[in-house]
């Protein structure tokens, strides 16, 4: 008889991949590649001390192509074009200057085509009678977004910029990259911003708050001219009020909003991470980069808070291990009934064992805060790092 | 080699994050699966060669299955007792899949058969531009150079056509002049597939930006579909240009003995060759965490549709989003707040690994699986229609009304259903995946329910462009994990009236059913037997034959059983809720598709 199975196969398809505990630490090196959409210049060299807002690389990229159909135009055939255009391939014409011209029964009637825009003159088509206009190119600037050294220079392309650093990562964000004062707003990890928290002194800053940030605080922070809005959770409904849309693909970064919002536990009402906060706390004051673009499919992004420590990098250290899960670990239960919940991990039986729904999966037992002990899929725990 | 001499087979699927290899050997002159491994893929940094990864996943097959195949880093060639293997095959979908770019003439015309032909080659298909798809030509540029695909197909225009338009998007394309995804340096591969009197302009516009293959029109005239060619110009590409960039890809491509093939390009291989073999009309869908796909096979036509944002984890939100949260709690037969329940499937998408501990928490999952799987049905149905634009013939009654092209997928004719994807395959109890399928795809008459155990149809589609046979065999022995079959008239009636007499012979002695509107029941035929039933339906329905005719047919059983569905189609919910969740219950429990609980917790 073939064997039918000789693996073990469990519904629990994350056993050997625990979701990675999100990091909050006071020291780490980390290295940004600031890359051009399009080749171009950069403006720094290797081992130049960069500041946060300090253009490192620019390039232009293309204008916009515009089509004018001038055989359309003029009424005539495409392949007859050639003879009326007044301008050729690679001309620059002013908006409205005339491109093309013809004249029929000696001069009596006169039509006459008109740049559409100001640009180039890309092509001429004499099968379609299509000439395709390209608009001025629009400068791109590219900044370091963070306070450090240029450790590495692409060619053409950008720079990698080390610096040594606070770093903070959420679950999920919007909006992108911005620059402010760390402003740490409530007293506690587990009390709400509310939009009472803010005032005037908040323009310009990267916000903090505890548990949860309510839409017309959001609303406040906006009005205020805010750059970023941190806090443990948001309720869904009050994400979509702000987006004018439910969130479909987390997939962000790019949304036009006057704020990014960054939210570092989850969906929800749920105290940040006591670590988090406390890190957060000893950064106020600190100048802070902060972007809200998420990634959660192949090539993980999360949104991050980055605070420059303005020290040289002492080595080009990679990021810190992740841990193993062992007994005695931290972690913070991520999924219904405990959702939220921090406990520390007392047993890790190896054998697959069955919960309340009947599926077969590796489980760990854990310590709540109220000294519960709870079963748990291993999969839906998350390993509090650093 | 010819196929008698093959005895063992090994192939792998180099999928975005795991390597699955699987080991197929002939025994007692049957083909059947002995050993599956997997490793992570090492496509990117810091392996950065895709071969790693299939060394692993081979390495563990060796160990499960007491072969050796390999010698150091070689598949050992052909079999020589417990040594090596007489073919070794492959498909990817690493490093995202194929990519594809679209450009037509008319969206519901050239550029939609455009879209199958490159759906129909595995393709992930990112945009379809078309004159009328709303756009000026300066979005259109912008798109393309935003998006930078792995190639892009251009179709259209009827051969002997206007050929203007179509130079007129090439042009287009020529002025964005896009750069591939994988590798700025590496010219972009460009399908012309229209309209053949346009072929010189195309070139004189393209061949100098692009890497230009002109093929067949795969729309050569208004009543005609041509699709095949453009196909395998398709594979061609994304075998000797895309994969050639993928890291280690050049060196796997020398070890197998077929042309490796996008994954979900084998897998619809795999559910043509099993149409073809048993004269069937089939349906698989593979629901993932992203994205799922469907594939369907009536009368010989093959399609496949990829819904890229329907998926149970990181695409979890968009499924609440597109169908919203009432059609997700229609299944969930308990009270649960919206809110809360709302933070809690966003909460998943933030952290896709996680799985329901608790029942109402499965029943939540099952019932967002139930409208992905339906809303990326409703896709593939109007994907998988007749031909859009041809002239027919109109009798007087069409005179007075709009006729809509059909869907070529008809549930009466459907033989066989089979699904695939975590939530399918693993749900804890086997009726809950066949509720999830019935409830999803609403089968009519006879139609055999299947999951697909441990998804190795990408491989065995593979096998079956050199070995149908083995690859047939496997399927049905050791791919396909069998439900049971599903009898359900169609029509809607008055509730409770009697609508089928089902009589059924089952192994233990004969059954006499009467079936009313609204019913469902389950008849227990287990895996590995069969029944023959006739089913006789009454008062207007039909099943399969025409309204009142009777029908016999054997039918398999499985590990659900035989389910008779008289719910009626579509299915209709109470407005009032608590009758909702009695009526909700009622149906589960007919199947015994879940534990009893309290039914507050959540």
């Amino acid at each position: 008889m073939p064997t039918r199975k000789l693996m073990p196969m469990t519904s629990d398809k994350a056993v050997h991949a625990y979701t990675p505990g999100l990091r909050a630490t006071d020291r780490a090196v980390l290295r940004k590649v600031r890359r051009l959409p399009l080749p171009g210049e950069v403006h720094v060299k290797l081992g130049d001390e960069v500041k946060a807002a300090d253009v490192v690389a620019s390039t232009e990229l293309p204008g916009r192509v515009h089509t004018l159909n001038v055989a359309h135009e003029l009424n005539c055939q495409p392949a007859e074009i050639g003879s009326f255009m007044v301008k050729a391939e690679g001309d620059t014409v002013e908006h409205g200057e005339i491109l093309a011209e013809s004249r029929a029964l000696w001069g009596l009637f006169h039509s006459f085509v008109k740049a559409p825009i100001e640009g180039i003159i890309e092509s001429i088509s004499s099968t379609t009678g299509q000439v395709l206009f390209r608009a001025e190119p629009m400068p791109v600037e590219l900044d370091a977004y963070v306070d450090g050294i240029v450790a590495e220079v692409h060619a053409d392309e950008g720079v990698t910029i080390e610096t040594q650093c606070a770093l903070v990562q959420g679950i999920f964000g919007i909006g992108g990259e911005r620059y402010g004062e760390l402003k740490v707003l409530v007293n506690a990890a587990d009390e709400t911003l509310t939009a009472g928290l803010l005032d005037e002194a908040c323009e310009g800053c990267v916000v903090v708050g505890g548990s949860l940030v309510t839409l017309e605080a959001i609303g406040r922070a906006i009005e205020l001219g805010v750059s970023a809005v941190v806090a443990g959770g948001i309720e869904s409904e009050d994400l979509d009020s702000f987006m004018g849309e439910p969130i479909g693909v987390a997939i962000t970064g790019q949304e036009a909003i006057p704020v990014t919002l960054i939210i570092t536990e989850g969906f929800g009402e749920l105290a940040m991470a006591q670590r988090t906060f406390s890190i957060l706390e000893g950064l106020s004051g600190e100048r802070a980069s902060v972007s809200g673009a998420t990634q959660i499919r192949a090539g993980v992004i999360r949104p991050e808070i980055i605070v420059s420590t303005g020290q040289r990098p002492e080595a080009a250290s990679a990021e810190a291990p992740v841990s193993q899960m062992s007994v005695g670990s931290q972690v913070r239960l991520i999924r219904a009934p405990y959702f939220g919940q921090l406990a520390e991990v007392v047993a890790l039986p190896p054998e697959p064992t069955e919960i309340e729904t009947e599926a077969q999966v590796r489980v760990l037992q854990a310590r709540l805060a109220d000294g519960t002990i709870v079963t748990v899929p291993r999969s839906n725990v998350e390993l509090m790092q650093e | 080699m010819a196929e008698r001499e093959i005895t063992r087979v090994l192939a792998t699927d180099c999928g975005s994050t795991t390597t699955k290899a699987i080991l197929i050997e002939k025994q007692d002159g049957q083909y059947r699966l002995v050993a599956r491994g997997e490793a992570p893929t090492t496509v990117e940094a810091p392996y950065e060669d895709v071969t790693r990864g299939v060394l692993n996943a081979v390495a563990e097959v060796e160990e499960l299955a007491g072969r050796r195949l390999l010698d150091g880093e070689d598949i050992i060639r052909p079999v020589s007792g417990d040594t090596g293997t007489d073919l070794y095959l492959s498909t990817s979908s690493a490093g995202g899949g194929l990519q594809i770019m679209v450009v037509g003439l008319v969206r519901r015309m050239t550029a939609e058969s455009a879209e199958r032909a490159a759906l129909g080659a595995g393709a992930i298909v990112m945009d379809v531009l078309a004159l009328d798809d709303g756009r000026m030509p300066h979005e259109r540029i912008e798109r393309m150079r935003q998006l930078r695909p792995d190639m892009i197909l251009i179709s259209g225009g009827i051969d002997g056509g206007e050929e203007r338009r179509v130079v007129e998007m090439a042009e287009l394309v020529a002025a964005a002049n896009p750069t591939a995804r994988l590798g700025a340096k590496y010219r972009l591969p460009i399908i012309y597939a229209g309209n053949i009197d346009a072929r010189l302009a195309i070139e004189d516009t393209l061949a100098e930006i692009a890497d230009l293959t002109v093929t067949d029109n795969l729309r050569p005239s208004m009543e005609q579909e041509n699709l095949q060619p453009t196909r395998l110009v398709v594979q061609d590409l994304f075998l000797h240009h895309v994969m050639a960039q993928a890291p280690g890809y050049s060196r796997l491509v020398p070890w197998t003995d077929a042309d490796i093939m996008p994954t979900p390009a084998a897998v619809g291989n795999l559910l043509q060759t099993v149409a073809t073999e048993e004269n069937i009309n089939a349906i698989g869908v593979d629901i993932g965490g992203a994205t799922t796909d469907v594939f369907s096979v009536f009368s010989g036509q093959f399609n496949r549709t990829v819904s890229a944002n329907l998926g149970l984890s990181y695409s979890i939100s968009n499924v609440l989003a597109e169908a919203g949260i009432d059609n997700i709690l229609r299944w969930v037969p308990r009270q649960i707040d919206r809110g809360w329940i709302i933070n809690q499937i966003r909460n998943k998408m933030i952290r896709p690994t996680t799985i329901p501990q608790q029942i109402s928490g499965l029943q939540v999952e099952q019932g967002i699986a139930r409208e992905a799987l339906r809303l990326a049905f409703e896709q593939h149905k109007s994907l998988a229609a007749g031909l859009r634009g041809v002239q027919r013939a109109r009798d007087i009654s069409d005179a007075f009304g709009q006729v809509a092209e059909e869907s070529i997928v008809k549930m009466m004719d459907l033989d066989l259903l089979v699904g695939s994807g975590g939530v399918l395959s693993h749900a804890p109890r086997r009726s809950q995946a066949a509720m999830m399928l019935i409830d999803a795809f609403l089968p009519e008459g006879f139609t055999r329910l299947s999951v697909d155990s441990i998804f190795m149809m990408p491989q065995l589609g593979v096998l079956a462009e050199v070995h149908r046979e083995a690859a047939t065999e496997v399927f049905f022995r050791d791919c396909l994990i069998a439900l049971g079959t599903c009898l359900a008239p169609a029509g809607r009636f008055r509730e409770g009236r009697k609508c089928l007499h089902v009589s059924v012979q089952l192994p233990d002695g004969p059954r006499e059913l009467d079936i009313n509107w609204g019913d469902l029941v389950l008849v227990g035929l287990g895996e590995g037997q069969t029944a023959t039933v006739t089913a006789d339906p009454l008062g207007g329905a039909d099943m399969g034959a025409g309204r009142g005719r009777a029908v016999t047919k054997q039918v398999q059983g499985g590990q659900a059983g035989l389910v008779i569905d008289a719910r009626g189609r579509p299915l209709a919910f109470p407005d009032d809720e608590a009758e909702r969740i009695g009526k909700v219950r009622q149906w589960q429990a007919a199947l015994n598709a879940y534990p009893e609980t309290d039914a507050n917790d959540q």
